[in-house]
């Protein structure tokens, strides 16, 4: 299984990275990838960019124990997760989830699995820029529903 | 302990990070917050509504019980808004 996990501030590729996991490989038989944008609205208002924060060290973190609990679960070839901070102007690529499997179900699962984390867990806060000026986005109750869906035990510790 | 902020929490407080000395009788996350918020206005404000603040103790998430003794580093932050 290979696992990469990269935060980065800079644009990617995401089609490069997704030909990146199956290339020289014959045993992939299933892709699913995830690609995240910014939109130029939030909640009906028009917005420039995002600006995303993010904790430095936990957020490698989280998503690591994120993707170790995917492959746990179920039987992953490739996972990639890519996910930008800083600055990301609308029509540009915020994340991206690539999961790789000998079979569909598996990949399918995985990617939306590690998404719905992605949203609640991983340490990231979004704000929008404005016209009015800059506001952070609040947490939606559907990302935490779709989080509880996989019904996985709490993270919390202590 | 070393504390971090991040998002509006952070820009409440008007700093991102801090070296705290709580008294013994701070065990938990939600002691540590509630003396953090009797320090002035402004941890007042930060802190107002307490049960909407995450934490993370050593780049974990935890509850408002877990205990903070050993800490190194503890987290405050809003519910989380990535991917």
């Amino acid at each position: 299984m290979t696992a990469i996990i990269r935060l980065q501030r800079e644009a990617f590729d995401a089609a490069a990275e997704v030909e990146r996991m199956t290339l020289g490989r014959t045993d992939i038989g299933a892709v699913v990838t995830f690609t995240g944008l910014c939109r130029a609205d939030e909640n009906g208002e028009p917005i420039a960019a995002l600006t995303l924060e993010h904790y430095p060290g936990m957020a490698e973190a989280e998503i690591a124990r994120h993707v170790d609990e995917a492959c746990a679960r179920w039987p992953l070839l490739g996972v990639t997760v890519i996910h930008r901070y800083g600055r990301i102007a609308a029509g540009e690529v915020i994340v991206l989830v690539a999961t790789a499997s000998s079979h569909r179900e598996a990949a399918f699962a995985a990617a939306s699995f590690l998404m719905d984390y992605l949203k609640t867990r991983a340490p990231f806060w979004k704000q929008v820029e404005t016209v009015a000026g800059t506001a952070w986005v609040k947490a939606k109750a559907a990302d935490d529903a779709a989080a509880e869906r996989w019904s996985a035990p709490l993270r919390q510790e202590h | 302990m070393k504390l971090l902020y991040f998002a509006w929490v952070r820009e409440r407080l008007g700093k991102a990070e801090e070296q705290v000395e709580p008294p013994a009788g701070v065990a938990t996350v939600a002691e540590l917050m509630a003396w953090l918020a009797r320090r002035d206005d402004q941890y007042a404000y930060a802190f107002e509504n307490a049960k909407v603040i995450r934490a993370a103790i050593d780049h974990r998430h935890v509850r408002s019980d877990a205990a903070i003794a050993g800490a190194g580093e503890i987290a405050f932050f809003p519910p989380m808004t990535g991917g």
